[in-house]
């Protein structure tokens, strides 16, 4: 597949973001006491990257809660993402949504979420909108490999095929359910073997290669686009770190098979594939990833100087309008 | 007696049970080998193996479902759910099938099920690891709903709610998890589905709460004690349903005022039984208006610290309604 020079800076520039923002940023949710349950999507940069190439800031996906990477691919500015990770006011939810809330309607990003599979039928929703509006937008719903056991999955998967809504199912397959390995949870060999089961094509990529991920989701955004129906699309890829900040990974999988994954690191099959080419120097890869490391210091102060919201915003955006004297009643803010 | 932490009370009611009696199982996400995303099933599925301690996809409706299922002839299921805020997949299975199957059938089937809930907030979880969800089960006939506070009251909670023929929800509060300890007997001990507890005596006013918050009702009311305000009696009420009316209403009508505390949202809550429970059977003894110290009306928990915190109800929100009501 021949790509442009802009379109592989585009690439590298993506995954060069998501990778800093996870590892930099994530840390210091802890330092400032909101760590909470927050994923990190380090190791999975190449699945959000290569398929919202395909996308414009009018279509729309449905994230997960390791959705850090679906956002800043989905053209989210990490310095807002950062605020909202930090509960700052300047976040796209004015600090109320945290990780596993952020939503930017500008960028068509309906959300990351923390219930397994919970975004997917938000995702077909829109489709249904783009179809019924007559819009040309596709949506694509991201879930994992634990989200694809989920009931409203498989009846999303069904409904979609019927009405041959413009969806992509993209699993980001990246071997654990939490702490259960995909192997034991899983019917069949594949993610992608279930798509017959609903009529539509199942492809199964290899996650951790941007330009495989990239070349599986074209045909299923321009299948998509052209009225033909959904795909589902697995993408075999790894996290590199626990499910949450709390957790160990090394409980329930060993130091040889993160360390082979580690070596098949997306952000490294990229240098190698794309140097030999020429369109792109090693030196400006370098050069994005200085620019990402700083872009994370600009994002963290950022955040740092966002005010937290003020006590009665937690009564703001509850209802597009109800009456605040009957949503307040009997209630005192003050700590 | 030993001292343990509720998660520690939590483990070990699970494993005396399934130790008496083969047909009590658990399943759920992460239970087996992970021992359980919070560890209360650590050290289950070595001792217990994989048949009695199940793993599951990641997957709440069929979890309750089959559970409920196992649960009609012969088995006694210990069904997780891993956060509370992952229980609404399950509600068809808990509230249109669990809790109506006696009724529907006539007493032919019932469902001697347990499902265990971690809920609650104050741990900086954010909208999908901090809600409480009893009031929807409160409303529910034909399930049991426990809360217990302590880790005492879990044990002998938990073991109670293994062991009843009916389903129970077993909610149990995460922030207390670790940071609640107290004494534990080592022997069988069971204590009675439906029975409140006061934890303090007080003449004063009535304090009536249950889960993390009683542990800040009773500091409020050592506060009170302490600036010699009042004597607050405490009671906790460990089970919400069956309510354990007797109990409250006795303190009700010794004080005379009453306040509520929970950390669910105040309209709809089970304060707003408790309100109506004392209204219609002590007004007569009413020397305040009956008050409530609950969570606002906001549909999940917010993830920015300072409104976290003014969600949550805590001892000096507590101590300040006390006052007002001794002043009343």
């Amino acid at each position: 597949m021949e790509l442009d020079r802009n379109m592989l800076l585009y690439l590298y520039r993506t995954m060069t973001t998501i990778r800093h923002f996870e590892e930099r940023g994530i840390p210091e949710t802890g330092q400032r006491g909101m760590s909470g349950s927050v994923h990190s999507s380090a190791g999975q940069e190449a699945v959000p990257t290569g398929i919202c190439a395909h996308l414009t800031n009018e279509d729309y996906i449905g994230s997960t809660h390791r959705g850090h990477g679906h956002c800043i691919a989905k053209g989210v500015d990490p310095k807002l993402m950062m605020a909202e990770l930090f509960g700052r006011v300047t976040g796209p939810n004015k600090g109320k949504g945290g990780s596993m809330h952020i939503a930017d309607m500008s960028k068509g990003m309906l959300g990351t979420n923390g219930v397994v599979a919970a975004s997917v039928p938000l995702a077909v929703g829109a489709a249904l909108t783009s179809k019924l509006r007559r819009l040309g937008r596709v949506a694509v719903a991201f879930f994992g490999d634990g989200g694809a056991n989920q009931g409203v999955l498989h009846e999303c998967m069904n409904l979609a095929s019927v009405w041959k809504l413009p969806v992509i199912f993209c699993c980001e397959n990246n071997g654990y359910a939490e702490s259960t390995p995909v192997e034991y949870a899983l019917s069949t060999a594949r993610v992608a073997d279930r798509a017959a089961g609903y009529d539509m094509p199942g492809v199964h990529v290899d996650g951790m290669d941007v330009f495989d991920v990239f070349e599986a989701a074209g045909q299923a955004v321009q299948r998509a686009r052209a009225g033909e129906g959904p795909s589902l699309l697995e993408c075999r890829t790894y996290r590199y770190y626990g499910h949450t900040v709390f957790d160990n990974p090394l409980s329930y999988r060993t130091q040889e098979e993160q360390d082979y994954w580690r070596g098949r690191d997306p952000l490294l099959l990229f240098r190698e594939r794309v140097a030999p080419g020429g369109l792109v120097s090693i030196d400006e890869l370098d050069f994005m990833d200085l620019e990402a490391q700083e872009l994370m210091e600009d994002a963290i102060r950022f955040a740092d100087e966002s005010p937290l919201p003020a006590l009665e915003e937690i009564y703001e955006d509850v209802y597009v309008d109800y009456p605040l004297d009957l949503m307040r009643r009997g209630i005192n803010l003050e700590v | 007696m030993a001292v343990k932490s509720v998660i520690e009370a939590v483990r070990e009611a699970m494993r005396e049970e399934m130790r008496r009696d083969e047909r009590v199982f658990v399943m759920g996400e992460d239970v087996g080998w992970r021992g359980g995303v919070f560890l209360a099933t650590q050290g289950f599925i070595e001792e217990f193996g994989e048949a009695r301690v199940i793993d599951t996809p990641l997957a709440e409706a069929s979890i309750m479902g089959i559970a409920l299922g196992a649960s009609f002839r012969g088995l006694h299921p210990i069904a997780e759910v891993e956060f509370a805020d992952f229980v609404w997949p399950t509600v068809n299975q808990l509230i249109g099938e669990a809790a109506r199957v006696c009724y529907g059938t006539d007493g032919k089937l019932n469902a001697p099920m347990t499902i265990r809930i971690p809920y609650g907030g104050g741990i900086r979880g954010g909208l999908y690891h901090s809600q409480s969800v009893e009031a929807y089960f409160f409303h529910t006939p034909g399930l049991k709903v426990v809360a217990p506070a302590t880790p005492y009251d879990a044990k002998g909670l938990l073991k109670a709610s293994i062991r009843d023929n009916n389903p129970v929800v077993f909610l149990e509060h995460k922030k207390t998890y670790r940071l609640v300890r107290g004494e534990v007997p080592e022997d069988d001990y069971v204590l009675p589905i439906g029975r409140a507890e006061v934890k303090r005596a007080g003449s004063s006013i009535t304090l009536v709460s249950y889960g993390l918050m009683l542990h800040y009702c009773l500091e409020a009311a050592e506060q009170l004690a302490a600036e010699g305000v009042a004597q607050v009696e405490v009671v906790d009420l460990r089970t919400l349903r069956p309510l354990d009316t007797a109990t409250v209403l006795e303190s009700v009508k010794k004080t005379g005022k009453l306040l509520i505390v929970h950390e669910d949202n105040i309209t709809g809550g089970v304060g707003s039984e408790i309100a109506a429970l004392a209204a219609d059977a002590a007004f007569d003894y009413l020397d305040a208006p009956i008050t409530r110290l609950c969570g606002p009306d906001v549909p999940t928990m917010p993830f920015a610290q300072t409104l976290e915190d003014a969600y949550m109800p805590n001892t000096h929100k507590i101590a300040e309604a006390l006052r007002t009501l001794a002043a009343y």
